[in-house]
């Protein structure tokens, strides 16, 4: 059984090894879509600081969209999915791995980035900080719920719209709480409670996401 | 050898969308017995395949493997059961030994290295072994998949056109493949519309939409 989620993972992230294109352009977007608010809204320190956290927060859900359209797209189309599918281990552990891959290929790569998008919103560096475990909880969240949204559009045309329109309206109360808990940090009311409610959202994203990307996966191959 | 049916297929019928492809099917194929399906362009030899496999639901009746439905044994079933449809299944990034070690990763196996060079030379992929798939022809890459198959040690093979794409030689080899695998004790499902040569070998021919042709509408 661990042998299978391992080799899902590995295989992922060969690929992912392979194309370094594909996931630097979410990356590239991240940045480019967080480095136009300073621009468009003005310089005013107070001002950045004020919408930093939820513009880097909308940003990073943006470009979890941009990348999750692909990711069952690609072996849809050559036919590796339905082998993955036929395998005799449970479909939702292929969704698990193939999910963790995608937060480990995205997801990483934008803590890693993040702070320094931080700076250029005059965060301070507890501000950061907060901002940090929230994305660290906030994006599996991403990658799970939107791994549910590329099962259920795999195959459509005109997919990739569709996916954000779908998986949008879900991002919203990792969006709240995860801005929401760098707002109350900065405000002084502390973060522990939307760090809590981040949280527990993730779990229960672990707990159903899977099996209705597995459901879903099952029916777009039909 | 046993000579009970292993797969066995009962009153199946199936449609798409509101066309109706089959119905009434039953069959029965047991160990060293390869099954032809023949058929023209559209009549639902894919459909039945993909039914076999387990990928997609029968409208009616059902699909049993060692005389239980495929859906209740899911796992089992697929652990003894290899598909090769029209896509090949190969990653373009990919060499063809990682391939077959993702292949064997997938199925929840340890992958033998020496083994796979062994298959994938048999297959006579010699000069390819480290070029991406990417770079590969159609028939080569076919091959790959091919090669695939035979890792997997599989007991029931359903192949969807697998002559698509093959030069003669392969052609030839496959034949070989298939001979052998039957004469191991294996299964085959195969639908092809090229003439395929298998003098020896136990073969049952089933007709998809033979009745009257459909008027398309």
């Amino acid at each position: 059984m661990h042998r299978f989620v391992l080799a899902v993972l590995r295989r992922d992230l060969t690929l992912a090894a392979r194309r370094r294109g594909d996931w630097l352009i979410a990356q590239f977007f991240f940045v480019m879509v967080a480095s136009l608010f300073p621009l468009g809204v003005g310089p005013e320190p107070q001002m950045l600081t004020r919408i930093g956290p939820g513009v880097l927060w909308v940003a990073a859900t943006l470009a979890s969209l941009l990348s999750l359209s692909r990711l069952f797209a690609d072996d849809h189309r050559d036919g590796s999915l339905e082998h993955m599918l036929l395998s005799p281990e449970p479909t939702v552990l292929l969704v698990l791995g193939k999910t963790f891959a995608h937060w480990l290929i995205y997801g990483i790569p934008l803590l890693v980035i993040t702070p320094v998008l931080g700076l250029q919103f005059h965060l301070p560096a507890e501000a950061i900080l907060i901002l940090e475990v929230s994305l660290l909880l906030g994006t599996p969240i991403l990658s799970l719920l939107g791994g549910v949204g590329a099962a259920l559009t795999l195959g459509l045309r005109g997919g990739g719209v569709l996916l954000t329109l779908l998986i949008l309206p879900l991002y919203i109360p990792a969006l709240i709480f995860g801005a929401g808990a760098v707002d109350g940090v900065m405000a002084g009311t502390g973060a522990e409670a939307h760090l809590s409610l981040l949280g527990s959202f993730l779990v229960l994203s672990l707990i159903i996401a899977p099996w209705i990307a597995a459901a879903a996966l099952r029916v777009s191959v039909e | 050898m046993a000579s009970e049916a292993l797969l066995t297929v009962h009153d199946l019928a199936c449609s798409r969308g509101e066309r109706l492809l089959f119905k009434g099917m039953n069959f029965a194929l047991a160990r060293g017995e390869l099954l032809l399906v023949q058929g023209a362009n559209g009549q639902g030899k894919t459909s039945l395949l993909r039914l076999l496999t387990g990928l997609s639901r029968p409208d009616h009746g059902e699909v049993r493997w060692r005389g239980v439905p495929i859906a209740s044994q899911r796992s089992a079933y697929h652990a003894e059961m290899r598909y090769l449809g029209h896509a090949n299944g190969v990653k373009e990034e990919l060499n063809p030994v990682e391939n077959l070690r993702f292949a064997e990763g997938l199925q929840g196996r340890a992958f033998d290295a020496a083994r796979a060079t062994a298959t994938l030379e048999r297959l006579g992929l010699f000069r390819c072994l480290d070029l991406p798939c990417r770079v590969l022809s159609f028939g080569q890459r076919r091959r790959v998949a091919l090669a695939a198959l035979l890792m997997s040690k599989a007991v029931l093979w359903i192949l969807d056109e697998p002559l698509t794409g093959l030069d003669v030689h392969a052609v030839t080899l496959l034949e070989g493949l298939i001979r052998e695998h039957l004469a191991a004790g294996g299964l085959a499902v195969v639908t092809t519309h090229q003439p395929l040569n298998l003098q020896g070998v136990a073969v049952q021919h089933l007709q998809v939409g033979k009745a009257a042709l459909p008027e398309c509408t």
